[in-house]
């Protein structure tokens, strides 16, 4: 079953394990590799090591259920993930979420997007010895976590949609909240950019560290912030928009360098636009439902279900059998974190899904990492991991 | 392919070489989505020539995937299908292309070589779903463990089964 490595010459090369017990790895990947002093000649990955088979047992719950599994994905961004699968099953059901769901979906994507940046440059740092970012950074981690348990009584795994709406609409005071949150993001930023922007021994270890080419790039799949890096402005929320993001005011950041570095400073110009967007939502909140009206899939409100029989038998149907989209597959992507988040489901028109297939960013990206780091030494490699921001989650599903 | 197909297949990759359009067998619209099947020979030629054809140029290859239809409501042409997702980021088109794969003989031609990204694409479905890709360079198991039996996303592969490792020895090389 197994292949190796090319075989080393004599003893020239010494074969070690990095990971999965190396803190960089996080306990989840295994990286083989041969070096010739500390620089790394040859590579091999092995992931799998979070595998729990979730297209497996998304078919055999029903649509709904599905949702507190999408959390496990990316589970940084739970509810970027979250949004992303009750898309494409509202895409096959042919129903459209009111707009101020819409809006809260966008203010909780984009809230997302910043707590999944600051994660993954905290924790890149902190591979590279910086621990002040990293508690600078998970401050405001902390920050976006109150808002979200506020809203859904969960910090980490949301489980925050349902189809054809959320989970509740937002509790009072919840924007005003959102709100000081988000003001209190930029000057936290601005301490981050003067600790590491310009700083010498970031820019040692980043600037250079882990370069990918635009074609390679293409190539492999990329998405999202690296390939941003790269100097290719694609952005699904520019180049397909959805949810009105063609109508705010932001702009997609991209760098040229393909390094670390341009990683680094992609990320931080993201959280920057995300903060934009978020104002701009803040700013003008549609009143109305949160869910659209339709008993066939989403739950009608409780005083419906213990005063009237119709509500009830919506109820019980729901329940029970769940919402029953039409038979066909679909295709969805939303921009999450780390790139392009695609859900394609098949329905054969039964209560569940029939296969449900996530396309996971990461996956593309980390086949890349042996390209992007031979040649180059161990602490390097170390450098990359970080700035990849591979979620096991997501990676292994 | 009928003249319904070749008005479909129009709007999402417009003039086609002759070649390329004898290699199409279906093409279907659902939900503004076109899926274009193709035959299980030529699926490396038109995946090529999609790649490398200045008109198209489609850059990415986004997904790759396989699908089992055995317990499918409605009948399938074969029991697998291996589905190809491929875009183009200058003129921001995207198309699904799908291949159907017999369960008696359950191999295609691999697109390593085409699509670097291909590679671990490749080995999931294998490892998921047996399809054999030929001329893989490292057709392995990737998400689950080497001592696995079988292919778990099977229709007819029990999603409450469990497998004893004998082992738990780590592997030598991967």
């Amino acid at each position: 079953m197994h292949t190796t490595l090319t075989p080393p010459e004599s003893a020239k090369y010494l074969r070690l394990n990095l990971g999965p017990s190396h803190p960089a790895t996080h306990g989840t990947l295994r990286v083989l590799v041969d070096l010739e002093g500390e620089i790394i000649r040859d590579m091999k990955l092995e992931i799998g090591y979070l595998h729990r088979c979730f297209e497996k047992m998304a078919e055999t719950h029903t649509w709904n259920q599905v949702i507190p599994f999408t959390d496990r994905l990316n589970y940084v961004s739970a509810m970027m993930n979250n949004v992303g699968y009750v898309r494409s099953v509202e895409k096959l059901l042919g129903v459209e979420p009111t707009k101020r769901c819409q809006r809260v979906r966008v203010i909780l994507c984009e809230l997302s997007r910043i707590i999944d940046h600051l994660v993954c440059i905290g924790a890149n740092a902190v591979d590279l010895g910086a621990l002040t970012t990293f508690w600078y950074f998970f401050r405001e981690r902390e920050n976006v976590y109150d808002l979200f348990e506020a809203l859904c009584g969960a910090r980490l795994t949301t489980s925050v949609t349902r189809v054809g709406g959320m989970y509740k609409d937002l509790p009072e005071g919840w924007l005003e909240w959102c709100r000081r949150v988000v003001n209190h993001l930029p000057r936290t930023l601005d301490d981050v950019e003067t600790l590491l922007t310009a700083n010498r021994i970031w820019i040692d270890r980043t600037k250079g560290i882990g370069v990918i080419s635009k074609e390679s790039a293409l190539d492999y799949g990329f998405t999202g912030p690296c390939l941003r890096a790269t100097g290719i402005p694609y952005d699904i929320r520019k180049a397909m928009p959805y949810y009105d993001y063609d109508k705010f005011a932001w702009d997609v950041v991209t760098e040229t360098g393909g390094d670390t570095y341009s990683r680094y400073l992609v990320r931080m110009g993201e959280m920057r636009q995300s903060l934009k967007i978020i104002h701009q939502c803040l700013d003008d909140m549609p009143g109305g439902s949160i869910n659209i009206d339709d008993w066939a899939v989403v739950l009608p409100p409780k005083d419906q279900v213990y005063n009237s029989i119709e509500g009830l038998m919506a109820h019980f149907k729901l329940i029970m059998h769940g919402i029953r989209p039409p038979a066909g597959e679909v295709y969805d992507c939303t921009e999450a974190a780390n790139g392009e988040l695609g859900f394609f489901i098949s329905s054969d028109n039964q209560g569940r899904p029939y296969r449900v297939r996530v396309r996971p960013p990461c996956f593309a990206i980390y086949q890349a990492f042996p390209e992007m780091c031979i040649g180059q030494t161990v602490s390097d490699a170390v450098a990359t991991l970080g700035s990849l921001n591979i979620v096991a989650g997501e990676l292994d599903r | 392919m009928q003249e319904t197909d070749t008005k479909l297949l129009a709007n999402v990759l417009p003039n086609l070489p002759e070649s390329i359009q004898a290699a199409i067998v279906a093409v279907e619209d659902f939900k503004g989505e076109t899926t274009v099947t193709l035959k299980r020979e030529s699926v490396r030629a038109v995946i090529q020539f999609l790649k490398t054809d200045p008109n198209f140029r489609f850059d990415v290859m986004m997904d790759l995937f396989a699908m089992d239809y055995l317990k499918y409501s409605s009948e399938q042409p074969e029991r697998f299908a291996v589905v190809y997702y491929l875009v183009s980021l200058l003129q921001g088109r995207r198309v699904r292309l799908k291949v159907f794969v017999p369960e008696e003989d359950p191999t295609i031609d691999s697109i390593h070589d085409i699509y670097k990204a291909a590679n671990w694409f490749e080995r999931e479905a294998w490892d998921l779903y047996g399809i054999v890709f030929n001329a893989h360079p490292n057709l392995i198991r990737i998400l689950c463990h080497t001592e696995f039996v079988g292919h778990p996303l099977r229709k007819d592969y029990p999603s409450d089964q469990y497998q004893r490792l004998k082992t738990a020895a780590p592997s030598e090389g991967l």
